[in-house]
């Protein structure tokens, strides 16, 4: 198929509709799901972030291409799983005790599956019980915890203890994020790192699934 | 423009007020419970924090209220209390104010995004237009804290059906220059779009400091002939010893609020991190 830059444009325009349509036209045609992914969606998911970063692209527009990027990785994944490749790393994300704030939280998570990731979001006031619990059972490599206010950020710091206490620390990386949080208090509270935006945080998310 | 604005308004700033929700911890609300619910369990202690504002200055205060929507109160368990909540926030706000001050009761954001379907533009009027109902007691109300244009529009057409003037207000703290919206949105696209969704005074709170907002109030007044309502914060939180704390002093604070007058702000109070002290610090500034 000739026209695969389509999917490189489907994505970096948010046509979720598109996108799902080139992909099943795509592999009807027998083109190789990996290289779809690898060499179309991801380089315009790069090319989204590039713009974010430098203010052509905003929130609504990070939004619409992870929503393409999901849509077509739907359709995309069992045939991925089937001939055995892993997805880029699996999440477990939710806001901490006692904040009820999900936007941020929301934004990443959908960032992190549109570039792949398979996240098990846990919703908003996740105690540390329940992080451990799900690191746990869907043996997840990374969580991702997020809070806005400065009163809750706390409960991030008790999260780590509680991760610690648990024996699980060692087995996972950490990644905070949200309005008052800073690489200061990442650095301070023994998490591995630290995004100030949801772009930014699929960059880390990646990073640290390397490491 | 509303009588009530015409009258409020002259060649200085009007004074608003400061946070309310670090107050309220001060005087014992637990980190993480819903403090509009203390309008009804300790309103003796929500009227502290609207007395000392009152008495450091403040010529409008506001309601705590800020989360008092059907949507955001679900959240706590409270969906069925909305109207009980914003009655008794005016309530308490007005009996601190007297003649001192006038209320402006707050409307807050949902904290549902509705580009990702979380809830429709219904649901979202339907619970502005309950909440802005319940807090027909206050002298105007003020849509404050948004990051979604569309939300903040939204909230607007459903103050209006209430027929008090309003004040709308969102945070500009994204985008490498921190002069947009969270959705990216330019204080003049702010501007023009509030203005036409019916807004009485257009404004920027939250997110940045005084510092920050200089520019944006700037750009809002070049942008509108409506007034022009800045609440900055304290300057950005940093933590110290596993403690949140703002470093802008009230007199700091105080001495940026001179450049808000110069440029035209027509209202002028403090977000996170302030206090009565700032109050009190804006009062003698921007009278002297």
């Amino acid at each position: 198929m000739e026209d695969l830059k389509k999917m490189y444009d489907a994505i970096l325009t948010g046509n979720f509709k598109a996108a799902r349509e080139i992909t099943q036209q795509a592999l009807a045609a027998g083109v190789d799901p990996q290289a779809l992914v690898q060499q179309q969606m991801i380089p315009a998911m790069d090319e989204v972030g590039r713009r974010y970063e430098a203010n052509e692209y905003f929130v609504p527009e990070l939004l619409i291409s992870a929503r393409a990027m999901k849509a077509s990785l739907e359709l995309i994944r069992p045939l991925l799983t089937a001939s055995g490749a892993e997805p880029a790393g699996r999440v477990v994300i939710g806001t901490v005790k006692g904040d009820l704030h999900d936007i941020g939280k929301n934004l990443v998570a959908a960032m992190l599956e549109g570039a792949g990731f398979e996240v098990i979001d846990l919703g908003v006031d996740v105690s540390p019980e329940k992080f451990i619990t799900a690191l746990n059972e869907r043996h997840a490599g990374l969580v991702a915890m997020s809070a806005l206010l400065t009163t809750t950020m706390n409960s991030m710091k008790t999260t780590v203890e509680a991760l610690k206490a648990a024996g699980v620390r060692n087995k996972v990386k950490i990644m905070i994020g949200g309005a008052p949080v800073t690489q200061k208090y990442a650095d301070e509270i023994g998490a591995d790192g630290y995004s100030s935006n949801a772009n930014a945080a699929v960059a880390l998310a990646r990073k640290l699934v390397a490491a | 423009m509303t009588s009530l604005l015409a009258q409020l308004l002259g060649p200085d700033p009007v004074i608003t007020d400061g946070a309310w929700g670090t107050q309220l911890q001060a005087l014992g609300l637990p980190a993480g419970e819903c403090p509009d619910a203390w309008n009804l369990t300790h309103p003796d202690r929500v009227r502290q924090v609207a007395q000392s504002y009152v008495d450091a200055g403040s010529k409008v205060i506001l309601t705590n209220t800020f989360r008092s929507n059907r949507i955001t109160l679900a959240g706590h368990g409270l969906a069925d209390r909305v109207a009980d909540i914003n009655r008794a926030g005016v309530d308490i706000s007005r009996a601190a104010a007297t003649t001192h001050a006038k209320v402006f009761a707050s409307i807050g954001p949902t904290g549902k995004m509705l580009m990702m379907g979380e809830v429709t533009e219904e649901e979202v009027f339907a619970a502005f237009a309950e909440q802005a109902a319940a807090l027909g007691a206050a002298d105007a109300l003020v849509i404050e804290t948004m990051s979604d244009l569309e939300e903040a529009r939204i909230a607007v057409r459903a103050a209006k059906t209430t027929g008090l003037p309003v004040v709308a207000s969102m945070v500009f703290d994204s985008g490498k220059d921190r002069d947009r919206t969270m959705m990216g949105s330019t204080p003049e696209e702010v501007a023009e779009s509030l203005a036409e969704a019916g807004a009485d005074v257009i404004g920027a709170n939250c997110g940045l400091g005084m510092e920050g907002y200089i520019p944006v109030a700037k750009r809002l007044r070049a942008a509108t002939a409506l007034p022009i309502w800045i609440k900055p914060n304290a300057g950005l939180p940093e933590l110290v010893d596993g403690h949140i704390v703002y470093r802008t002093t009230p007199a700091e604070f105080a001495l940026q609020a001179l450049v808000l007058r110069k440029a035209g702000v027509a209202f002028v109070g403090g977000c996170c991190g302030t206090s009565p002290e700032f109050i009190h610090a804006l009062h003698t500034a921007l009278q002297g």
